[in-house]
């Protein structure tokens, strides 16, 4: 494979192609994402204490929330709509709950054409399904950690 | 006050992702396995429930308190059920968020078509 | 008959002028709505073309952009004698169920978006080699369809880095003959033909894969400048000329990245290619106002800006010889997924004004 000057040789040209590629502006996508990520959460409180004023728990509140938003999102991807504020606000649409529902949902409108099993049945995951997959196994890890530390009395 | 905290501190946790985006090149998908991994173990060791009492939304509706949910109902099942809970825990937990986001997702592809981007 | 010749490493002199009877393009609404617009034979505002899924859309798209370069050369498809056309979806299904309607013998090629270099290569050879009177080159790329071959679901909301090109949606066609194309304009035929002036390659040059290790699908311009230098250089050294030999040379689709590494590389060979050079992918998009970033891209790219846009100028006398290098990047999703680099390839077309009588 690859020797060393041959490695050194790419690593220049990577640098050289970093150093003229321009980049968008850090700080205002952060501002945007900023902006964005904001409100998505503003909304989210609203609906937390809309829920909870109506007599819910907090745990019962929270999964209101998180299934408007969802909701919120998957109409909005479905009107073309939320690819345009991911484009504006970037981390701000992909990191709230937002983002994970609008990618099953971008998914499963694009692969409808492949069929309900091996389209959308298969490729609605293809985004969603390792934040599932990494979400079950990471809990599950630190779950064995807790269930044996308390199995030999850490925890009471 | 609830929703000030709610907008800076979901807003904060979005600027800081956006960071790691554009500087690192980490595609999207990446990036949101961090974020519910991370809100797994930050749960665990007992960091992120000051953040959630504080900002309410803010820290519960970005995937970080996905990653709490999780946590959360995996502890709870391991409390209840034992070793067995290790594998009710974690579906539980995020059952609402992840068939919603599925059943919806159907739904919405009987009714819409792929769009064009402009 | 000149004998046909190979020429230095990896270049050919044809045997005789392959002459390009007809070209037909075909575009998408934004691409008509670039500074190309004007150009175009057809621009479908429908990006589905008709269809139900952007497959079938690319399909239906590059079968209408051949059957218009038959038409243009007034022939009828059985009259083909085969078929080079290319796309970007896995396995060339594009071209595949386009062309098959058609029923003409088919060559499939894959050249990522040098495709339209490669078919033209192939089909000028075969033309010179006697093998076919009249032979197809086409091949298309579709926006919709890439992003889903390559990228993300079109409904998925994400940002795209200012390095990252715009998929043309688009499709073009020409037609080889060994004969310069006939003055008529009976029925729908449309020669390229002005007067006594036509087009016609004369040489080529097989690109190599140049791989610098990069490994950015987003910054296909950088893994594509190196091949684009390593093509155009090869060529003059083959055919000992300099860039004075050539009124333009346009690169597939560098964008404006990939641009200035391609002039940056060819600087360091004491090659100054700036007054001439020209990029399809910075030809068919405003940046400014059309929000593509680094530019167009796709095999449709080179395609569509050949027929619409070099070709006319060739026949006007604008330019008398031109060096046509599609530039393309390879790679595919597990490719990507593996973490192999994305390697580099372009193919050089010499196309040039011939005087006929």
């Amino acid at each position: 494979m690859a020797t060393e000057q041959q490695k050194q040789k790419q690593k220049e040209y990577e640098k050289y192609v970093k150093e003229i590629t321009p980049t968008h502006s850090l700080p205002l996508n952060m501002a945007k994402a900023f902006l964005t990520g904001g409100l998505i959460c503003v909304i989210g409180q609203w609906i937390l204490n809309f829920a909870k004023n109506r007599g819910l728990d907090q745990e019962m509140a929270g999964s209101w929330c998180s299934l408007i938003l969802i909701l919120l999102s998957v109409i909005l991807t479905g009107l073309n709509l939320y690819p345009k504020i991911g484009k504006f606000g970037g981390a701000g649409a992909l990191v709230p709950i937002t983002g994970f529902a609008n990618s099953v949902a971008a998914s499963a409108i694009e692969y409808k054409a492949e069929g309900q099993v091996f389209g959308i049945g298969c490729k609605i995951f293809t985004i969603a399904g390792p934040v599932i997959l990494y979400g079950i196994m990471s809990s599950w890890f630190l779950g064995l950690i807790y269930y044996i530390l308390k199995a030999i009395g850490v925890f009471v | 006050m609830d929703y000030i905290n709610a907008f800076w501190v979901g807003g904060l946790i979005c600027a800081l992702v956006q960071i790691l985006l554009d500087k690192t090149k980490l595609m999207p998908g990446r990036v949101m396995v961090l974020l519910v991994c991370s809100g797994v173990v930050l749960s665990a060791v007992g960091i992120y429930q000051p953040l959630t009492d504080y900002a309410g939304a803010g820290a519960s509706v970005p995937l970080l308190g996905f990653g709490q949910v999780l946590w959360k109902g995996m502890k709870k099942a391991i409390d209840k059920d034992g070793f067995i809970g290790l594998f009710t825990g974690g579906f539980t937990a995020c059952a609402v968020g992840v068939s919603a986001a599925l059943i919806f997702s159907y739904i919405a592809s009987l009714v819409c078509k792929p769009k064009m981007r402009e | 008959m000149n004998l046909p010749k190979q020429q230095g490493a990896s270049s050919v002199a044809l045997a005789r002028p392959v002459f390009i009877q007809s070209a037909a393009s075909i575009a998408g609404k934004k691409e008509g709505e670039g500074p190309l617009g004007n150009c175009f034979d057809m621009i479908c505002e429908d990006p589905l073309f008709g269809t139900d899924t952007w497959e079938a859309a690319e399909s239906t798209m590059q079968k209408e952009a051949a059957l218009l370069a038959i038409g243009k050369a007034g022939l009828k498809p059985e009259e083909i004698r085969m078929v080079f056309a290319g796309d970007l979806l896995a396995q060339s299904i594009a071209s595949s169920f386009g062309i098959a309607e058609m029923g003409i013998p088919f060559y499939g090629l894959y050249g990522a978006c040098s495709t339209m270099g490669e078919s033209l290569s192939l089909g000028a050879m075969a033309v010179a080699a006697g093998y076919g009177d009249h032979i197809l080159c086409a091949t298309s790329s579709h926006f919709a369809s890439a992003e889903k071959e390559f990228r993300y679901p079109l409904g998925y909301g994400c940002q795209r880095p200012l390095s990252s090109t715009w998929t043309v949606t688009g499709s073009g066609a020409c037609v080889l003959a060994a004969e310069p194309p006939s003055f008529t304009t009976d029925g729908d035929a449309m020669p390229l033909r002005q007067g006594r002036f036509c087009a016609a390659v004369t040489e080529i040059t097989a690109g190599r894969l140049v791989d610098f290790g990069l490994k950015d699908s987003l910054n296909m311009g950088g893994c594509m400048a190196p091949a684009a230098c390593d093509t155009i250089y090869q060529h003059f050294f083959d055919f000992g000329r300099a860039p004075s030999d050539y009124d333009a040379i346009v690169t597939g689709d560098l964008g404006m990245i990939g641009q200035k590494i391609l002039l940056d590389l060819l600087d360091k060979k004491n090659i100054d290619i700036r007054q001439i050079h020209q990029d399809c992918g910075l030809l068919i998009f405003d940046s400014h106002t059309q929000d593509t970033h680094s530019g167009g891209s796709g095999c449709g790219c080179a395609a569509v800006v050949l027929c619409a846009h070099l070709l006319p100028n060739i026949l006007s006398g604008k330019w008398k010889r031109i060096l046509f290098v599609p530039t393309g990047a390879m790679l595919s999703k597990v490719s990507f997924n593996e973490g192999t680099p994305v390697a580099g390839i372009a193919h050089a077309v010499v196309i040039e004004q011939k005087q006929v009588s």
